[in-house]
């Protein structure tokens, strides 16, 4: 070992890990680097609630739990309407300063949970809503879901009839409710990761955040590629970071300038591993169309702003 | 003071004198006005609660789950096709010990189309872990819906409060709403030893293996069994302090009865009438209603049913492909003691048919006359 | 570093929780025994830059002295630590070599 440096290290996001190891996640798994960083964003003064999915599993069987931060398990498509009611009661007992987490899957968040979260966020409900999007139900083995990409194999659509409709645009469907905030994040990026949460956590009213979770299993990919198939998705343009303030005012978050090709993002994992040269290039048109559509808004913000 | 409601406004007034904290709820056919009346009381500042206007049942017992375990004393109404869709977090609520209470009113389930009374809704709900009590008239929608948080708030089980559609929900009848100060004496605020909270971080609900998973089925029968004890315990405590007394089981003349029926909701008052008729021809009849369906009480309705000649049990509710339900409990109850008297099910009320006098006469006469049920199932007043 | 905990165990019915709650972490739960290959960092030539620490999802990275610390009682093997450092200086070895 070298000898201590004096320097003193500086470090771009909280040093406190409020998250426990010893959890249940994969290897590489991304909704597990996701918690890690929402909790050091938001601290231990938060309620969660996590309805079925891969994190009621990662959390720990009785009597254990690994957030270090009170959290109830719920039924699988209740997750927005358990915090609303979590809210409420924080609210009669004077605790109003707590944070109200709504802590879902794509499944309980594009599908079975959707209309609840659509009551809560035409309510305003004060709670921040999050989705951690791995593309599939994992927690019952890698089934489709509203989530799922185009193109990609699940064990419901196998390789012979790979999925053929596209994902839901879950932040133009949240957007369109126009509630105060709505942002997604990617754990590639922790401090814009890090920096939204603790935005949502600042605002009054319902807050909806989108995580992109890659999932190494559900993905077939290797484990140790997680960050780089994260980071892929925001370079390649697939997942554009962006916020959206009460529905209107869009504001991109990272710049791509040089975008690579779909490709790189796409061969890193084996549920895209069937698909065709005129696939990928569909699948690229589709990424470049949603890219200058969300561009266009972002554009019009600013006209719209100033 | 003396005020005449109607019951679901009867609910209404429980509900705001148990002071709760949270309500959240959905509006169905025939219990809008619990809701509405709520939300005045809220909006008027009578009542110092958070009223969430949910987009469905489900989400409305989603919703006080997450406030009861945050530690609040939460409630909610529903009615028929809401009490069926709430199924899944009905469990929940139970099985996370949380004394949540609610009323449901007892309407038949379609298709077809119906907003009549029956009580399937709150039957196919019998095993969902919650404590069910049937109420015969406003005062008592009134007055269990405040006992009901004590109890529930005892044992940590959730309870629900039945009552007939329109027959009870939409009749107006005198009604003592009791002060507020008694009632405070008598309910003290909602104090749960664990819940979610920040200063002492906990998880609940997590994965549970089957090494322990059954050792929580099993506490959770105990603590119904108990609540046999304390639903009665808490009725005279209530009846001390108003002059209203509740028990598991409301008996009718039954002491010195030779021939009893069993009945529950509202069509017990009418059977008091006709008790009251037959008695006066010499036929000594009794009527018991049953009050409490969960946890069930057997061993009083035993001692009830000792060394009478013949039983005869109404229900307002099929389970296709057997019998009435509360005809299967109490037979089931009293297999293994030594009443062995005829025991007849009639199955009646259907959908809010009528269930008049006459028609439980005819009832109390074929039981009577036969020596034994012919039929398992007994359909009065159908059009075979 | 994370103190590993205790394993719970309830004999009866009388001794568990009024509904299925935690009452401790997981860190009971030695994950490093999933592990194939272990991740060693080269001290020599880290940089302490932080980078391995922010992206190990467990977490079981943690800074000791200003420096990155591997904890191997946690660590699943992921080899995200390895793949993202940019002066390459975390080995893959095979367990037990
Ligand atoms: C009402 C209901 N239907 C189905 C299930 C089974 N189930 C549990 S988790 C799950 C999938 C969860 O998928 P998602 O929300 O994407 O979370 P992930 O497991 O991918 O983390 C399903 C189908 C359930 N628990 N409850
Ligand atoms: S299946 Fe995927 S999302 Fe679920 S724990 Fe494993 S890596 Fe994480
Ligand atoms: S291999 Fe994975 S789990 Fe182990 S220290 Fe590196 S990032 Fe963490
Ligand atoms: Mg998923």
């Amino acid at each position: 070992m070298t000898e201590k440096k004096k320097r003193k290290i500086s470090l771009s996001i909280p040093a406190e890990e409020i998250m426990r190891p010893g959890n249940l996640a994969c290897q590489g798994c991304g909704a597990s680097l996701a918690m890690r960083y929402a909790l050091k964003a938001l601290g231990r003064n938060v309620i969660f609630d996590i309805p079925a999915c891969c994190w009621s599993v990662i959390d720990g069987p009785f009597p254990y739990s690994s957030i270090g931060v009170p959290l109830l398990h719920m039924a699988f498509e209740t997750a927005a309407s358990t915090a609303s009611g979590i809210r409420a009661a924080t609210k009669v007992l004077g605790k109003e300063d707590t944070t109200v987490v709504a802590w879902a899957g794509d499944g309980g968040t594009f599908d079975i949970g959707f209309q609840a979260l659509s009551g809560a966020a035409e309510r305003n409900e004060d709670i921040i809503y999050v989705c951690y999007d791995n593309e599939a139900y994992m927690n019952t083995g890698i089934q489709r879901s509203g989530a799922t990409p185009y193109g990609a194999w699940t064990t419901t659509t196998p390789v012979k009839h790979y999925k053929k409709l596209p994902k839901k645009d879950i932040i133009e469907i949240m957007a369109a409710h126009r509630i105060p905030y709505v942002a997604n994040v990617n754990i590639a990026y922790p401090e814009d990761f890090i920096r939204k949460f603790k935005k949502a956590a600042s605002i009054k009213g319902t807050k909806f955040i989108h995580v992109f979770s890659p999932c190494p299993p559900g993905w077939k990919m290797k484990p140790d590629d997680t960050i780089k198939v994260a980071k892929l998705a925001v370079q390649t343009r697939v997942f554009p970071l962006i916020e959206i303030e009460h529905g209107i005012k869009y504001t991109l978050n990272v710049k791509v300038n040089k975008p690579k090709p779909v490709f790189e993002y796409l061969k890193l994992q084996g549920r895209f591993k069937h698909l065709t040269e005129k696939e990928v290039q569909r699948i690229q048109e589709d990424v470049d169309a949603y890219w200058d559509y969300i561009m266009k808004k972002v554009e019009f913000s600013k006209e719209y702003a100033g | 003071m003396k005020k005449v409601l109607m019951g679901n406004h009867a609910i209404s007034y429980g509900a705001t004198l148990s002071r709760v904290q949270v309500i959240a709820a959905y509006p169905i056919t025939p219990q809008t006005q619990v809701v509405e009346l709520l939300s005045e009381i809220v909006a008027n500042g009578e009542l110092d609660a958070e009223f969430i206007k949910v987009e469905s049942e489900h989400s409305a017992m989603a919703a006080c789950i997450g406030a009861s375990a945050a530690g609040a004393r939460a409630f909610t109404a529903t009615s028929s096709q809401g009490l069926l869709l709430m199924h899944e977090v009905l469990h929940w609520a139970s099985r996370a010990r949380l004394p949540i209470v609610m009323a449901n009113i007892n309407r038949a389930i379609s298709p077809g189309w119906t907003i009549w009374t029956d009580q399937n809704d709150s039957l196919s709900q019998r095993d969902t872990g919650w404590m069910q009590i049937y109420t015969a008239d406003n005062q008592e929608v009134l007055d269990s819906i405040i006992i009901g948080y004590k109890v529930a708030e005892k044992v940590s089980i959730p309870l629900m409060i039945v009552l007939d559609a329109f027959v009870l929900s939409h009749t107006y009848e005198p009604v003592d709403v009791p002060d507020q100060e008694k009632i405070d004496k008598f309910l003290p605020p909602y104090k749960p030893k664990i819940k979610l909270d920040p200063e002492d971080p906990h998880a609940f609900g997590g994965l549970t293996a089957p090494n322990i998973y059954m050792e929580f089925q099993y506490n959770h029968q105990q603590a119904m069994m108990e609540a046999k004890k304390i639903i009665n315990e808490v009725g005279k405590e209530y009846g001390d302090i108003t002059g209203r007394y509740y028990q598991n089981l409301s008996p009718y003349k039954v002491d010195d009865a030779e021939y009893v029926v069993i009945t529950t909701g509202t069509i017990s008052k009418t059977t008091n009438i006709v008790v009251d008729k037959l008695r006066d021809s010499g036929v000594k009849i009794g009527n018991l209603r049953i009050r409490t369906l969960r946890p069930f009480p057997s061993e009083e309705i035993y001692e009830q049913l000792k060394g009478k000649k013949k039983v005869f049990v109404i229900d307002r509710n099929i389970s296709f492909g057997n019998t009435g339900i509360f005809f299967q409990e109490v037979k089931a109850s009293l297999y293994n003691t030594d009443i062995r008297v005829p025991i007849f099910g009639f199955v009646t009320g259907l959908g809010g048919r009528d269930v008049t006098p006459e028609l439980i006469e005819e009832i109390v006469n074929i039981g009577i006359k036969n020596e034994k049920p012919e039929e398992e199932v007994i359909w009065m007043g159908v059009k075979k | 570093m994370f103190k590993p905990g205790k394993k719970i165990e309830f004999k009866s019915a009388k001794e568990i929780p009024l509904t299925p709650m935690s009452l401790g972490d997981m860190t009971h739960n030695y994950t490093g025994s999933w592990r194939n290959l272990r991740p060693e960092i080269d001290y020599d030539r880290c940089i302490d830059c932080m980078i391995c620490w922010k992206f190990c999802p467990e977490p079981a990275i943690f800074i000791e002295n200003d420096r990155p610390k591997i904890d191997y009682y946690f660590c699943k093997g992921c080899g995200i630590c390895v793949q993202e450092c940019p002066v390459k200086c975390i080995a893959f070895e095979e367990e037990g070599k």
